[in-house]
């Protein structure tokens, strides 16, 4: 390739150990916490190796990210370099898409054959045998076997608060674009102001979905343990929550990145990294509302 | 190297010839008892012929070049390295051949799921690690379990003929009837399999699959579950006793006798001698699985019943877990798969048995009324 | 033009440093390709040691010495460090050793990712082979943990299996995306996408197709974590699920999993043939395009490992019609090896040896591959030893072969050495005698009615099961004679040129044997 330029690569690093141990650490205490507690053992000694882990990996993060944006400010990367960087950004998200969709496929797979079967229709019709008196609806609100998962009361409907939080979300990529805009274009107040304001929204959508899920479990008995309904249901906006937690705290660290003065006119990867990745949140989000709350 | 090649084929060769000279090892599929068996066993040897004639052309012609442009022989390589022509036909010619063998398969897959217009139909249970068969417009059912001793298994005993594939109550149905099976299971998958039927099911608890079959010949015909379902998935055999109408027709009537007279059991006045004997039976056929024949489990999956709390303590809690089982493990719910007989007598066996002498008896009707006041 | 940025001391840039730091901290992607390599082996030789254990159960009738419980953790712990420990990572190194060679890059596109996600592996298998030793067992659910066995009734160890399968995932995913933007962003100047060699052509695809599944096995473990440990009913039809569900996910994993586990040795095989073929690769561009169709069409056919779950009779037929198509792409690589050796000038060092074995024996494991995708048929085939026979006739004469002929094909460039060609023809002859002894047989087995997954089986089973074990440990033990050539080879031997092979052609034989601790820090020219 013609503009084939110096290409950067690091010496040694102790960072990629670190992380290891710290993830290996972290995650066999999550296991051994949800095992014990499954044994109604004391959980004590996992919780304090779960820490250690996640200190490591805090420490891990700010090390590591912080190597690389010394080596960005201080030139080493190139413009083939950045493109590594897109590259290696834009197919993790298609690979957080991916995980989206086996959440998506299992509600569908339940929602147009299991549940029907179940309730006696079509090929596996005759399991309705099985289930006396289960009626198949969507919204699942009674379950073939109440007992064993008693069903939520009702559901929550999307034109309350989902709807608010769609405008929230959608709003919030608009704020985003128009920081990067400012930042194109090296109106640094600017660009703090409509980060700020990403930030706001983001957080506004985050305490309003904390309310709807303190709803489902306190007086719609909805929860993860109601059945099919609840189970997806809370699976995929529950992840969703969790990577708009994650982008959040992307977006928060860069705008302290900008307070300090990073980022140039054309160089500031980190910051579109953080845009992407919160344009592919809301586009999901907009895949929840119209396939879980609306549909 | 030649002379390695030479070494290697004279112990392949004489290894492949011994092989044949043994006399009947089953070696193919065999064609089975139904029209539906015979369509697979011919798709079977159709799609096999197939492939070993692309086989000995494809590598007909690798050889040939193994042989012939070999570098140690002088040969000068050629240059080519595209061909258009060849690479079009050898992309069309395997695409016709496999529109010709899918032509057949679907009309044979079409046919197997038409379980329309049965005569009989069956409900089949799986278990870990046994079959239940539920004659539905009949109205009786029963279990069946492996009935190869344990000490086959272990090699404490001859192997029998039939060592792994025979059962104490197989399965009957009526030669020349359509039958439709039902299946599902209680715990996890299994999947029913005979292959003289052709008949393969995956059972899934919650669900029911359809499958039928139209047995012409009488006989005795075996098969194994074929998911993997734990510990005991090998010990789980299907046999099927395909009998002539009449004698059908009488069994049926026999078993009906036979639930009923099971039902006036529970009124008898039963001995602790007599509990005992047949709670050993009992439990040697549907708890020694897991529980040992000795009562000491296999902790910490399968707990001890020697000593155990329950089984020398409260009488209720001990009929709760065999009655109601416990959900979430390997312990079912009894109460639907033994009769009141058996549940009591089971639970007399373990509570006297092993050194739990604890002298308790349970009775056929304290059962009874256990399970009716729920 | 360009050149690698000088930060720092010159003594570092001529070679690695000491020690065990050497390796813990390395950003080299030699380095971590040996890394890779030397654990996928490791591995193969655990997974190894428990497929041994499964057939000295299985020598004769009866149980003799493992209790049924164990043999399955053994099955389990076989299939799943087999795939994720041996295969995956041994494929995983011979990409970080040769894209960056092969493209004519300084190293791979993200460094210390790199690094990292080798360091995962170690990590995960660790607490994979923990669970062996903890209360209840290892995993015991086959290496496909079909729900609810594995929810519901698995053991507690389950957990632990599911961070575990995690763990391997993000280091699949990174190892992938470094893939990627490697090949996509690092190519010299001049290497065209249709000049790329075959290799860096299937690890591209190969790479795109654990960025699409990985995320779906975890998503997959996810559901089965949920179901144990917080009470959701994704496989439990008395809350609303199915335990079906679990098997579509799974395979949707699945199905492009195992050719994960063979593109890459197309790859390795379709410069091997023409190096010892001397003679061009014939078909050059519809190889990629097979590769290409491959990949896409094992996105639609998962559900033929499914055919007797009772799916509708319409989505059975499509599947198996989706299935069949594979056969076509695959059919045109084969022919396309065959018409390359086709009046070449061939001579047979091992790593042809082993290419040669590979086009033969995974062929017929593609062709009982074809018999088990005919749905009616597979009725009869399904859970049997005969899908046991396809799966080892495409994985190990497949993707393991094709990793030994790739070993032998480029251990003079890693290490500088030759290998020893006697000790390594009969590696090669004994391997291919006992893998045939031991799988061949579990044909017959499984049409005569044999199910897999038992540690226990009927008398008419008998003899096959004998001649099979036979085979597996010559085939087994013939493994630690490769282990010795390799070590005999990184200590000495008859010192190895630039390109030892006379028919092989590519950038990564322009540099020295064995290839300096840094290549291509000017980007070669490609023309
Ligand atoms: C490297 C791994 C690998 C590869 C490459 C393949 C390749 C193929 N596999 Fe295999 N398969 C597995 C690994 C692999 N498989 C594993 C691990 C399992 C079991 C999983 C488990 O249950 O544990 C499995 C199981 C499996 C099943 C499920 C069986 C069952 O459980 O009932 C099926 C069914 O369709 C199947 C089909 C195929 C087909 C059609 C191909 C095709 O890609 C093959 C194509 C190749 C050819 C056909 C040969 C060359 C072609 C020609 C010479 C052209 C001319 C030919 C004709 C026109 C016939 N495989
Ligand atoms: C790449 C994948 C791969 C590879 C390479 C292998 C390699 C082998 N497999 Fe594998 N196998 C699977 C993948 C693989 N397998 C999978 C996915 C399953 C399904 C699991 C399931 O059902 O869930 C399976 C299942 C499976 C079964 C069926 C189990 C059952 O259904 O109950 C059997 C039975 O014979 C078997 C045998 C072997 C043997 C003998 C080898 C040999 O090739 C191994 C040879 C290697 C060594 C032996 C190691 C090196 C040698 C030493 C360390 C020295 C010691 C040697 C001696 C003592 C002789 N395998
Ligand atoms: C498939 C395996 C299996 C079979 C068959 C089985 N059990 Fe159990 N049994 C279990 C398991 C697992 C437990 C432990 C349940 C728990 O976790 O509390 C158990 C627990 C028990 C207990 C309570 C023991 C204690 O101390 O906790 C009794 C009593 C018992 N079973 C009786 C029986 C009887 C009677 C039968 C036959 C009619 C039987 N079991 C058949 C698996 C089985
Ligand atoms: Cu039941 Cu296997
Ligand atoms: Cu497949």
């Amino acid at each position: 390739m013609a503009d084939q330029q110096t290409y950067y690569v690091p010496e040694q690093s102790k960072w990629p150990i670190v992380a290891t141990v710290g993830l290996g650490v972290t995650l066999y205490s999550v296991a051994s916490i949800m095992v014990k507690s499954g044994q109604g053992e004391s959980t004590t000694g996992a919780w304090v190796t779960f820490f250690i882990g996640a200190l490591i990996m805090a420490y891990m993060l700010f090390g590591w990210f912080g190597n690389v944006i010394r080596e960005s400010r201080s030139g080493l990367y190139s413009p083939q370099m950045d493109r590594s960087f897109r590259w290696g950004m834009s197919w993790f998200i298609f690979s957080e898409v991916m995980f989206f969709a086996a959440f998506f496929g299992a509600l569908f797979y339940v929602r147009v054959f299991a549940v029907p079967w179940l309730g006696g229709e079509g090929d596996r019709g005759s399991s309705a045998m099985l289930w006396d008196g289960f009626q198949a609806t969507w919204p699942l609100i009674n379950n073939p076997n109440p007992e064993a998962y008693p069903a939520p009361e009702s559901v929550i409907g999307p034109w309350g608060l989902p709807l608010v939080n769609t405008i929230l979300l959608v709003t919030s990529s608009f704020t985003i674009t128009v920081a990067h805009h400012a930042l194109k274009a090296g109106h640094r107040k600017k660009i703090k102001i409509w980060m700020a304001a990403t930030i706001a929204l983001a957080l506004g959508f985050l305490i309003l979905q904390a309310e709807e899920y303190m709803h489902a479990y306190q007086e719609l008995n909805l929860t993860l343990e109601s059945g099919i309904y609840g189970s997806t249901f809370f699976m995929l906006t529950g992840f969703h929550g969790a990577h708009v937690t994650l982008g959040t705290l992307m977006l928060v660290i860069m705008l302290i990145r900008v307070s300090k003065g990073h980022f140039t006119a054309d160089q500031h990867f980190g910051f579109e990294a953080a845009a992407w990745y919160w344009h592919f949140v809301d586009v999901v989000w907009l895949g929840l509302f119209v396939f879980v709350y609306i549909i | 190297m030649r002379v390695h090649a030479k070494r290697a084929g004279a112990l392949v060769g004489g290894l492949l010839f011994s092989a044949w000279s043994f006399a009947d090892w089953t070696m193919n599929m065999t064609p089975g008892v139904t029209g539906t068996s015979n369509s697979i066993f011919s798709l079977h040897m159709t799609i096999l012929w197939i492939c070993v004639v692309i086989g000995v052309v494809v590598f007909g012609v690798m050889f040939w070049s193994i042989f012939a442009h070999r570098k140690s022989q002088g040969y000068k390589p050629a240059n080519f390295h595209e061909n258009t022509v060849v690479e079009v036909l050898w992309t069309i010619i395997p695409l016709a051949i496999l529109v010709a063998m899918a032509i057949p398969a679907t009309a044979t897959l079409v046919d197997m799921y038409d379980t329309s217009e049965s005569e009989v139909d069956i409900k089949i249970t799986g278990y870990q690690w046994k079959w239940q068969y539920e004659y539905l417009d009949e109205e009786f059912g029963y279990f069946s379990n492996l009935a190869t001793p344990r000490d086959q298994i272990n090699n404490r005993q001859e192997k029998g003929e039939n060592y792994l594939l025979e059962v104490d109550n197989p399965l009957i149905v009526p030669v020349g009837k359509k039958v439709r099976l039902l299946l599902t299971a209680n715990d996890v998958i299994h999947s029913w399999w005979v292959p003289d039927f052709g008949v393969k099911k995956d059972a899934i608890p919650g669900f029911i699959n359809e499958a039928w079959t139209r047995v012409d010949k009488p006989g005795i015909y075996r098969g194994q579950c074929t998911e993997l379902c734990g510990k005991d998935h090998g010990f789980m055999p299907i046999v099927v006793k395909a009998v002539p109408e009449e004698e059908y027709n009488t069994w049926v009537a026999e078993q009906k006798a036979a639930a009923e007279k099971e039902r006036e059991l529970t009124q008898k006045d039963w001995t602790l001698a007599e509990l005992m004997e047949r709670g050993e039976k009992a439990y040697q056929t549907s708890c020694a699985a897991c529980h040992q024949p000795d009562g000491s489990g296999a902790p910490p999956a399968f707990p001890a019943l020697k000593g155990s709390p329950i089984a020398t303590g409260d009488i209720a809690a001990h009929m709760d877990i065999v009655v109601h089982g416990k959900s979430g493990t390997a312990m079912q719910a009894f109460g639907s798969q033994l009769s009141e007989v058996d549940l009591a007598a089971v639970i007399t066996f373990e509570r006297n048995a092993w050194g739990n002498n604890t002298g308790d008896m349970v009775t056929p009707k304290q059962i009874f009324d256990y399970k009716n006041q729920q | 033009m360009s050149a690698v940025a000088d930060t720092h001391t010159q003594e570092h840039h001529h070679g690695p440093a000491r020690g065990i730091s050497r390796w813990l901290l390395t950003t080299n992607h030699k380095d971590i390709g040996t890394m890779y390599l030397v654990f996928s082996f490791t591995m193969f030789l655990l997974g190894g040691c428990m497929a041994m254990v499964i057939r000295a159960e299985l020598f004769q009738p009866g149980l003799q010495i493992v209790q049924p419980e164990f043999f399955n953790q053994m099955t389990t712990m076989h299939g799943l460090i087999m795939v994720f420990g041996a295969v995956m990572p041994a494929f995983v190194g011979l990409a970080n050793w040769m894209l960056p060679l092969m493209i004519g890059a300084p190293d791979m596109a993200l460094p210390r990712m790199n690094n990292w996600s080798f360091w995962l592996l170690p990590c995960a298998f660790l607490i994979l082979v923990s669970t062996l030793f903890m209360e209840g067992g290892a995993p015991n659910f086959g290496w496909t943990f079909y729900a609810p066995l594995s929810t519901t009734y698995g053991p507690p160890s389950t957990t632990f299996f599911i961070f575990a399968v995690h763990i391997m995932g993000i280091s699949s995913i990174m190892g992938a995306i470094n893939v990627i933007a490697t090949i996509l962003n690092l190519r010299a100047p001049g290497m065209t996408l249709m000049k790329m060699p075959l290799f860096v052509w299937t690890w591209l695809i190969t790479a795109f197709l654990l960025i699409a599944v990985m995320p779906v096995l975890a998503g997959v473990v996810t559901m089965m974590l949920m179901d144990i440990n917080f009470g959701t009913s994704f496989f439990d039809a008395s809350g609303g699920g199915d335990p079906v569900l679990f098997q579509h996910v799974f395979w949707f994993f699945g199905h492009p999993e195992v050719y994960i586990m063979i593109l890459p040795a197309f790859g390795a095989v379709s410069h091997i043939i023409p190096a010892f073929s001397r003679k061009p690769l014939f078909g050059y561009a519809s190889m990629v395009y097979a590769v290409g169709a491959i990949a896409l069409l094992s996105f639609i056919v998962w559900a033929h490992h499914m055919f007797t779950v009772g799916i509708p009779v319409a989505g059975q037929l499509f599947f198996m019609y989706a299935t069949m198509l594979i056969a076509v792409p695959t059919g045109v690589k084969v022919f396309n090896w065959v018409a390359t050796m086709f009046r070449g000038s061939l001579s047979f060092e091992a790593p042809m040896l082993f290419a040669v074995a590979f086009v033969i024996l995974f062929t017929i494991g593609g062709f009982s591959g074809l018999m088990l995708a005919i749905a009616p048929s597979d009725f009869q085939y399904h859970d049997t030893y005969f899908v046991v026979a396809h799966f080892h006739y495409v994985l190990v004469p497949g993707a393991i072969f094709g990793i030994f002929a790739s070993a032998y094909f480029w251990l003079p460039k890693w290490t500088g050495h030759m290998y020893d060609e006697t000790l390594a023809k009969t590696h090669f002859w004994l391997s291919f005698i006992g893998m045939n002894l031991a799988f061949f047989p579990m044909h017959f087995l499984g049409l005569a009615g044999m199910p897999r997954r038992i540690p226990d089986y009927a008398l008419q089973f008998a003899d096959f099961n004998m001649v099979s074990s036979v085979g597996a440990f010559m085939f087994g033990a013939t493994q630690l004679l490769f282990l010795f050539i390799v070590v005999k080879c990184v200590r000495g031997g008859k010192a190895a040129a630039a390109k030892p092979w006379d028919g092989a052609e590519g950038l990564e034989w322009t540099v020295p044997s064995p290839a300096p601790y840094h290549t291509f820090a000017t980007p070669p020219e490609v023309k």
